[in-house]
């Protein structure tokens, strides 16, 4: 399926900005369940300083505001073909040891909550089936829920309010894996909801490794392993790894976020 | 007359009562002086170093927050043929440990083929991430090496600690020189001592060789310090100075034109190789620790882009990790082949069932260290320690045992100092400070000596009320 993909990031405050630098995580790159054809990164209000692959293979560039702005546009447009590989992203690469995603992060802790919640987990033997159960039981005890706002993000703090969106789930979804001994990730990407063009916001789910078959993902929040309408961005230990946009910035004033999103066949 | 020393004596031999070759110019020369004469020299020179505002923060001391290291006035001297083989030590290891940190952050062949357990990378506190991938200039991770030795007998060097991450002293090792020169000019005329004035020179040029991909002209240095609160500031300013390049802080500098760069009265220049001295942890708060308010938010992005060498690379602090250095022999035979020349402290790591048992059991006469630790804080000397003391060290190490490793506690060699009474007999370490660039090493003749002012105390560090001592190694 070819996706076409619009996505603004508009930051805006309420007294200019002397200095700020951003990191932007918002370049898709040619895999094995996606060919991009055409990808542009556009900044209103700033200006990209260096751009760089980090060590997930994520193409990163970092920006910086003009001196004195109050408002910032990033806007990514582009095509992307993806193809259904049933979930399976294929063999580790890179230069990262796989040993890296068992280590658990503190947005991933497997504080007593999660360990409670992987205790009450009936592992199938086989490892795919194992972590599709994963997948539901973490649905099951944290319940998909976009209009309450949690505090607080890391997998303890989610489990122990038992409801969360995407990206809670991945991250409770990735700390039980990796108690239960599989590498994970955390993925940032695009979804296409069938019954929209017009998306509340860039969408989040988890890859597992599995011997022999390597990276495999897991849409917890809905139920199933990513297909064509998933176009995958940045993958890292967890959501501040793949951020599509972290910075900081010098300057008392507020910050407002908007994003648009916008995808279609 | 010295007392007789129960230890190695450099200049009175492993009896005491002869007088080792490298000293017999020197005591020939010491017995004609006067000790009185002697002392008020001693005073000179440490007016001098006020003078010259050398001093030295410790921590954990709120009355006084600047003092004096005490310098001594009788040299360490150290002969060519001496020299020649720690040189050569010295030069292995640093090779060794830059292929090392290579392999650490790309392939991990050495974990590959099990000659280090993954949990020393795994668990290693230093080992970061976002260094995976990214090769520096000419593959140099640690720049500047400050190794640590010990001495015991007549051939017998070890390595203590390597240093690879931020070793500080080398202002002392000049200026120990500068004033010994200025006070007893007439004793280099008579022994033929190898110069090491020209340090900062050999910095500049080796980090200048270390030159990022995207510079094509001559480098722009400069020296990032943390600030003037630092213990090492005194230090940070004098090589920017004696390099005759700019000292920074982090406020200084910002990305400009994807370079980092600092203000100037003509507007923002561009450096290409930065000697920092800030830890890693608060080098970047973009990529960092987000409250360190010491670093430069984005310096790492330029780097990963080949827009600045970094001075000693990031991450390097895997190598002084006092678990790994149990594995150096291991090291040094995996990526350079040979055996090493200088010999390993033996090292019991307590993360092992087997040597926590040993340690437990011996604990009053090992030196326990933790791996991550340095400057001699949090750490136990067995034989100094009281009995309580010793009971509340083996609650903390049977709370967490993979946080410490035990050496034996070492017969560290000593070298006269001048006391009230003449000389006495004081342990002695040596630092001597290594400069690796793409082109090679450099080792500077000599180094940093450190004693153990009070008597029979094995511990060196400035930290912990030692001195230092001018070290002579002797032209052939």
């Amino acid at each position: 399926m070819r996706l076409k993909i619009k996505h603004t990031t508009s930051y805006s405050y309420d007294a200019p900005v002397p200095y700020a630098l951003q990191q932007l995580r918002l370049r898709p790159k040619s895999r094995s369940t996606q060919t991009v054809h055409s990808w542009q990164v556009e900044i209103r209000g700033g200006r990209r300083q260096v751009s760089f692959e980090d060590e997930h293979a994520n193409s990163v560039d970092l920006i910086s505001f003009d001196p004195g702005v109050r408002e910032i546009n990033v806007t990514c447009q582009g095509e992307v073909e993806v193809r259904d590989t049933a979930g399976v992203v294929g063999r580790h690469t890179g230069f990262v040891p796989l040993w890296l995603f068992q280590r658990t992060t503190p947005l991933t802790e497997a504080g007593p909550r999660l360990r409670a919640l992987v205790a009450a987990f009936e592992k199938p033997e086989d490892s795919l089936a194992a972590l599709h159960a994963l997948s539901e039981h973490v649905l099951t005890h944290v319940r998909y829920d976009t209009e309450q706002k949690a505090t607080d993000i890391g997998s303890e703090a989610v489990v122990e309010a038992g409801y969360g969106v995407c990206q809670d789930h991945a991250h409770v979804f990735i700390a039980a894996a990796r108690a239960l001994g599989y590498p994970a990730r955390y993925v940032s990407g695009y979804l296409m909801l069938d019954d929209r063009t017009e998306q509340d916001a860039s969408h989040a789910w988890a890859e597992a490794h599995v011997d022999g078959l390597g990276w495999v993902g897991f849409d917890i929040s809905n139920g199933m392993s990513p297909d064509t309408r998933y176009v995958r961005v940045a993958t890292g230990l967890d959501y501040l790894g793949t951020a599509p946009v972290s910075g900081m910035r010098f300057g008392k004033g507020r910050e407002h976020m908007r994003v648009r999103l916008h995808v279609e066949q | 007359m010295p007392e007789k020393p129960v230890f190695f004596d450099e200049m009175r031999g492993p009896s005491g009562d002869e007088t080792r070759d490298p000293y017999i110019d020197y005591c020939a020369w010491i017995s004609t002086e006067d000790v009185n004469h002697l002392r008020r020299k001693s005073a000179q020179a440490e007016a001098l170093f006020r003078l010259t505002g050398i001093t030295f923060n410790v921590y954990g001391m709120e009355d006084q927050t600047e003092r004096l290291i005490p310098f001594d006035i009788v040299p360490r001297i150290i002969t060519a043929k001496e020299w020649a083989v720690l040189e050569k030590g010295i030069e292995q290891r640093v090779r060794a440990i830059n292929s090392f940190l290579h392999d650490i952050y790309h392939r991990q062949e050495i974990l590959r083929a099990g000659r280090m357990p993954v949990e020393m990378i795994a668990q290693n506190k230093a080992f970061l991430p976002q260094m995976i991938g990214v090769a520096p200039p000419g593959n140099i991770y640690t720049h500047i090496v400050g190794t640590d030795l010990v001495r015991t007998g007549e051939n017998d060097f070890y390595v203590l600690e390597d240093n690879a991450r931020t070793p500080s002293g080398v202002s002392y090792m000049l200026e120990n020189r500068e004033t010994m020169l200025h006070m007893f000019p007439e004793l280099f005329s008579r022994n033929r001592v190898r110069a090491v004035s020209h340090y900062p020179r050999s910095l500049r040029r080796s980090l200048s060789a270390s030159l990022p991909p995207v510079c094509d002209g001559a480098p722009t240095l400069a020296v990032l310090t943390p600030g003037i609160h630092n213990s090492a500031y005194f230090e940070h300013a004098f090589l920017a100075d004696q390099m005759g390049v700019e000292l920074v802080e982090g406020h200084d500098l910002r990305v400009v034109n994807g370079r980092v760069a600092m203000r100037t009265t003509q507007g923002y220049q561009p450096i290409d190789v930065l000697y920092r001295r800030v830890d890693d942890d608060f080098l970047d708060p973009l990529n960092f620790n987000p409250d360190s308010m010491l670093g430069v938010p984005g310096i790492l992005d330029v780097y990963r882009a080949g827009g600045i060498t970094i001075a000693n690379a990031p991450g390097t602090g895997i190598a002084d990790d006092k678990a790994i250095y149990s594995y150096m022999p291991e090291i040094v035979e995996f990526y350079t082949g040979e055996k090493a020349i200088l010999k390993n402290v033996p090292t019991w790591r307590c993360s092992e069932a087997d040597a926590l048992a040993y340690v437990l059991d011996h604990l009053d006469e090992l030196v326990v260290k933790e791996v991550h630790g340095s400057g001699g804080y949090g750490m136990l000397v067995g034989p100094a320690t009281s009995k309580k003391e010793l009971a509340a060290f083996r609650r903390k190490l049977e709370a967490k045992p993979a946080n410490y490793i035990a050496q034996p506690t070492l017969s560290l060699s000593t070298v006269p100092v001048l006391t009230r009474a003449g000389l006495a007999p004081r342990h002695v370490d040596l630092r001597p400070f290594a400069l690796a660039s793409p082109q090679g090493v450099e080792i500077i003749p000599g180094g940093l000596t450190r004693v153990a002012l009070k008597k029979g105390s094995l511990v060196v560090n400035s930290s912990q009320g030692g001195g230092t001592k001018d070290t002579w190694v002797l032209e052939d």
